[in-house]
């Protein structure tokens, strides 16, 4: 039997705020423990929350980048479970009513073996407002010291920092129907709530974190098979490995007669399996309830005309810009919005003056290279956009050679420095004096006459090679195209 | 509406709260009685009413996204208790509080 | 001084006839001398208090005096004070110290007023009548054998034994007008959202509101110009205009129009008390009133909404008594779970255990739509009736409990004869209406003892002042509100 796989997801995003969602606590990363976990966080008797501004912007912001509908009024509620980090007993979410409704996201899913490129809309389900969880950390030998009780290795210890940081949880249809799609669509999404500001998108301290419900089904039916949720995915490899092996898991049971129970699943990048959490005891009865302490969150056409104003030019829009605007090709196009950073970036280079399609070509090229071999992101370039802008117009200048700038661009990636001065120092400027050139070719023709047989016996290579010659001659510094145009027009006389 | 023994244990367990069968057996004989109070409701037609979760009709008011807590863990953590089995220390230490192992 | 008002105790520091500190002094020799017996406090700070006497004098001194600076006040044990043990009447918080504020507290402070201590109260303030508190029950000072009411029964024992100037309380479903009532004084419970919920120890958040427990209308309304006020750090809080809840005490009542719900004075109401209502009722109409019939046909519909809505909230809002950060841990558990369920079960008591269990079971799966959401569509009946009446009427007015104060012991077996306790307080609150109780008169008890009952007035939203209008012209022509009980002499 041929089956297919079903994948929908839900995405935690935190949210770019410098306080909590229900409190004026800092959410700064890496502080010692408990230090930003105020009576709020702490869940002390009597405090209440308040809603942060700024995290209903960040949602705000989401809804209009993926065309969402944005209703009037959401609510809070309350999701009630315990758990040590979870210091109210309950977490304040949104259930009936989410700040954000459906909206539509589209991916690229890349090429893979036989397999051409496509895009796919994915459905979004939802987007809704909530806090984080403060942390258990497990291992306290490096606390010890401590606790003269002992038996540190019997407890857990709790740290509440992360307690009510402000969350956007983004619910996706089940759209996907392979690891691939759903890598494409987290990585979109990821680089989506970057670009619009909302999420500094740090995986490794849990800033996106992405749960997967998989299911299968054999292909051509419509009912979904049962899910299994695969918990708290922090890397774009490891969602592919975790999907991947879930999958085959699923399959292999169904095909060996075995039922798929519905179940929370981890994946184990050791072993690269996933595996049932300790079922809770209970199914999940989170006794949702609207939160009295909070009222109705309301979202009016000018709310939303105020953040409109904010937005920065979305991916797909400025995609199309550089395709009309700068004839880019639509792969350049898209390959250069992929992220805000390396798409301003570029737009910088285009604006201090440099040739849009040579931008292109450098920031893609030799750039993003550099950056790949050294594992950096575009913010780490050494070279600015101002820098390469004024060397790509030494080359329009006909200063310098293509390779030349090559060779400049070396330099000062690793060592810095100005440009005309490395020019200078390594002797790169370009010989355009007509005059010098021409008794350059002068030489050349004289010592080659067998060439200048074979062209005039119409063999175009050796004009080439002639080229090849005076460039020599000059040590590179000749420019090219006058090299090319006075060889010519000697030939023809 | 007759809870039994088990629905007791069950919403105990719900709330965290450990009660013994006698505790469950009490607590039915009680809560029977309240709930045949609540029962009454069921006698009302409120199709199309909109429930009222406060008596103000009011939105949300938005808090600036400032910073202006400071760290105040000492003091907070002078009300943590007890860590219990046979321990008369505090269950804090270094700044975290102390639980029982969580298992995953 | 005991007996005297708010005003011309103010009067006399200022005047410094009597300094805040004497004055306080008095208080805490007269808690020293009754409260072994009556309970109504749970904890003393003497230090901390007469501090707050000489600051005051100081102040009175430096003539930046308030209007409550230097005068002792009563703090329910439900509101957090820096620095002072803040247990809500439970085991739970049995050794907590509040770290910070709450707003009521702040304001107070802010006043100059002094915290003579914090009150007795029914766990968590869930209960009718004190009996509920981990600290004990507390006694009525008109007839030790019988409860005070509740939940503020320390409030409104220290209030009426005058073991303070007056007192704050909180007030779900009756917890301040019931506890009036029984104890013989003035209680005001606002508007949901006029007084700060900040600090204040959450019972059901949607129906909690603070308020003042004083002699007279005239105490209420001063202590309302401290305690009412917008606070940002609670979202419920209304950002209504301050108002000075004083300056309308003098007017007339000439056309008042008083609704009497017929609801109100049916089967289940003492026919003492009925009586004393009545009579109060024609005390009004020679003050000029006017009296019209109206109907709040959803009345006994209040008792299971509420029974359904509060211990829903409050299920969710006791699930942070964990025993991880504060409050009770068990001395002996076998892992996280156990931990949980020894260190809940054995830090809550019976009532506020049963409340959690029925707010967990109608919000359970299954049972959510049949019984919360039904309960919030109900709610809204029950406020409409209000706003319909409030057509017709001005205030309307009816008993604040059904009966006087009842034995000690007497309910304690029967839950939902104690619910039963709140019938005419509790749909104030599913409304968010001001409601107040004041005293109306005496019932002469079985075994021989006067035992006050309280006339409850309810105002619209916002209508406070109005209210203590009504209340103060009533007090002007009748010294109910002045009896004080005659009690055993109690410890010297």
């Amino acid at each position: 039997m041929e089956w297919e796989v079903v994948i929908g997801l839900e995405t935690h995003t935190q949210l770019q705020t410098k306080t909590k969602q229900f409190s004026s606590a800092s959410t700064a990363f890496g502080a010692e423990p408990n230090t930003q976990a105020c009576e709020v966080s702490t869940a002390l008797p009597g405090v209440l929350p308040v809603l942060n501004a700024e995290a209903v912007k960040c949602a705000i912001k989401f809804g209009l980048a993926i065309d969402a509908e944005i209703p009037l009024r959401s609510v809070f509620s309350r999701k009630n479970y315990f758990y040590p980090d979870l210091p109210k007993g309950y977490q304040i979410s949104q259930f009936e009513l989410p700040v954000v409704g459906k909206g539509k996201v589209t991916i690229q899913v890349p090429a893979v073996g036989k397999n051409a490129a496509y895009e796919k809309v994915i459905n979004i389900t939802r987007a809704h407002l909530e806090e984080d969880a403060g942390k258990s950390v497990h291992d306290l030998k490096s606390v010890s010291a401590l606790h003269s009780a002992g038996a540190l290795q019997d407890m857990s210890g709790i740290d509440l920092n992360r307690a009510g940081t402000p969350l956007l949880e983004i619910v996706t249809e089940p759209d996907m129907r392979s690891a691939a799609e759903a890598v494409a669509y987290a990585k979109k999404l990821h680089e989506l709530v970057q670009w619009i500001g909302i999420c500094d998108g740090n995986m490794q301290e849990g800033s996106f974190r992405c749960d997967v419900n998989v299911s299968v089904r054999p292909k051509g039916t419509e009912k979904l098979g049962t899910r299994r949720e695969i918990k708290n995915l922090n890397s774009f490899k490891f969602m592919q490995q975790a999907i991947e092996y879930e999958t085959r898991w699923q399959i292999e049971t169904l095909e060996d007669g075995g039922k798929i129970q519905q179940a929370t699943v981890l994946f184990n990048p050791g072993t690269g399996e996933t595996k049932a959490m300790r079922s809770k005891e209970e199914a999940n009865d989170y006794r949702y309830f609207p939160d009295p302490d909070l009222l109705p969150l309301e979202v009016t056409e000018a709310d939303k005309n105020a953040v409109r104003a904010l937005m920065p030019e979305l991916p797909e829009v400025m995609k199309a810009r550089f395709e009309s605007e700068y004839a880019l090709s639509s792969y350049d196009a898209s390959s250069l919005t992929s992220s805000r950073d390396l798409a301003d970036f570029f737009i910088e280079t285009v604006s201090a003056g440099s040739d849009a399609k040579q931008a292109a070509n450098w920031v893609m090229g030799s750039i993003s290279a550099k950056l790949n071999v050294e594992d950096k992101p575009i913010s780490a370039s050494p070279i600015s956009p101002i820098q390469l802008s004024q060397l790509l117009r030494r080359i329009s200048d006909n200063i310098i050679s293509k390779n030349a700038a090559k060779q400049i661009f070396e330099a000062m990636w690793l060592d810095g420095g100005e440009l005309d001065a490395i020019i200078e120092a390594k002797g790169l400027k370009q010989e355009s004096d007509s005059g010098a050139i021409e008794a350059i070719i002068d030489e050349v023709l004289a010592a080659n006459p067998a060439m200048v047989e074979e062209f005039k016996a119409g063999k175009e290579k050796a004009f080439n090679a002639l080229v090849g010659q005076a460039m020599k001659a000059s040590r590179g510094k000749a420019n090219p195209a006058q090299v090319n145009e006075i060889l010519k027009k000697k030939l023809a006389a | 509406m007759a809870l039994t023994q088990a629905d007791i244990k069950r919403i105990a367990h719900l709330a965290r709260i450990e009660v013994n069968d006698q505790e469950a057996d009490e607590t039915i004989t009680k809560l029977t009685g309240i709930l045949g109070l609540i029962e009454q409701m069921q006698a009302i037609d409120t199709n199309d009413i909109t429930p009222m979760s406060h008596s103000q009709d009011a939105v949300q008011r938005l808090r600036p996204d400032v910073v202006t807590k400071t760290n105040l863990r000492e003091a907070f953590q002078k009300n943590a208790p007890l860590l219990g089995n046979g321990s008369n220390e505090q269950a804090i230490a270094n700044g975290l509080y102390l639980v029982p192992k969580v298992i995953e | 001084m005991i007996n005297s008002s708010l005003k011309s105790l103010s009067t006399a520091l200022q005047a410094k006839t009597i300094s805040s500190v004497e004055l306080t002094q008095e208080y805490l020799n007269r808690i020293h001398q009754f409260n072994p017996t009556i309970n109504a406090y749970i904890t003393l700070d003497e230090a901390k208090t007469l501090a707050q006497a000489q600051a005051a004098d100081a102040r009175i001194a430096a003539g930046s005096a308030d209007a409550l600076t230097g005068i002792p006040f009563a703090q329910k044990d439900i509101f957090c004070a820096k620095g002072w043990v803040t247990t809500c009447g439970s085991k739970m918080l049995a050794n907590f110290v509040a770290p910070y504020d709450a707003d009521v507290i702040s304001q107070f402070d802010a006043a100059g007023a002094v915290n003579l201590g914090k009150t007795n109260m029914d766990e968590f303030a869930m209960g009718s009548s004190n009996e509920t508190s981990f600290f004990g029950g507390v006694k009525n000072p008109w007839d030790f054998s019988r409860v005070p009411g509740g939940s503020s029964g320390g409030s409104a024992a220290a209030v009426a034994a005058r073991l303070c100037a007056a007192a704050t309380g909180t007030d779900t479903g009756g917890s301040i007008r019931q506890p009036a009532s029984l104890c013989g004084f003035t209680g005001l419970k606002p508007t949901y959202g006029l007084v700060s919920r900040y600090g204040m120890i959450a019972f059901a958040s949607s129906l909690d509101q603070a308020g003042p427990m004083a002699k007279s209308a005239e105490d209420c309304a001063l202590m309302m110009n401290v305690m009412a006020g917008f606070d940002e750090r609670d979202s419920t809080s209304v950002n209504h205009p301050k108002e000075d809840y004083s300056r309308d005490l003098k007017q007339s009542l000439k056309g008042l129009k008083i609704g009497l719900p017929r609801e109100y004075f049916a089967e289940g109401l003492d026919t003492s008390v009925a009586k004393v209502i009545e009579a109060a009722i024609e005390q009004y109409k020679k003050l000029g009133a006017e009296i019209i019939d109206i109907s709040l046909p959803n009345t006994s519909l209040s008792i299971p909404v509420y029974y359904v809505l509060a211990p829903a909230e409050a299920s969710s809002n006791l699930s942070r008594y964990d025993g991880v950060r504060f409050g009770h841990r068990a001395a002996q558990y076998d892992d996280l779970m156990d931990m949980y369920m020894k260190s809940r079960a054995e830090g809550f008591g019976a009532e506020v255990k049963r409340r959690i269990l029925i707010g967990t079971y109608v919000l359970s799966a299954g049972y959510y739509d049949a019984y919360y959401l039904k309960a919030q569509q109900i709610r809204r009946l029950i406020a409409q009736d209000f706003t319909d009446a409030f057509k017709k009427c001005d205030v309307i007015m009816g008993p604040a409990a059904p009966s006087t104060a009842f034995k000690i012991g007497e309910k304690t077996d029967d839950p939902v004869a104690m619910y039963l306790q709140d019938i005419y307080t509790i749909s104030t609150n599913l409304a968010g209406l001001p409601g107040m109780s004041i005293p109306a008169g005496f019932v002469m008890s079985e075994d021989g003892k006067d035992l006050p009952a309280g006339l409850q007035i309810i105002g619209n939203y916002f209508d406070e002042a109005r209210m203590l209008n009504v209340a103060h012209q009533y007090q002007q022509v009748t010294d109910w509100h002045m009896k004080m009980p005659v009690m055993p002499e109690g410890k010297q």
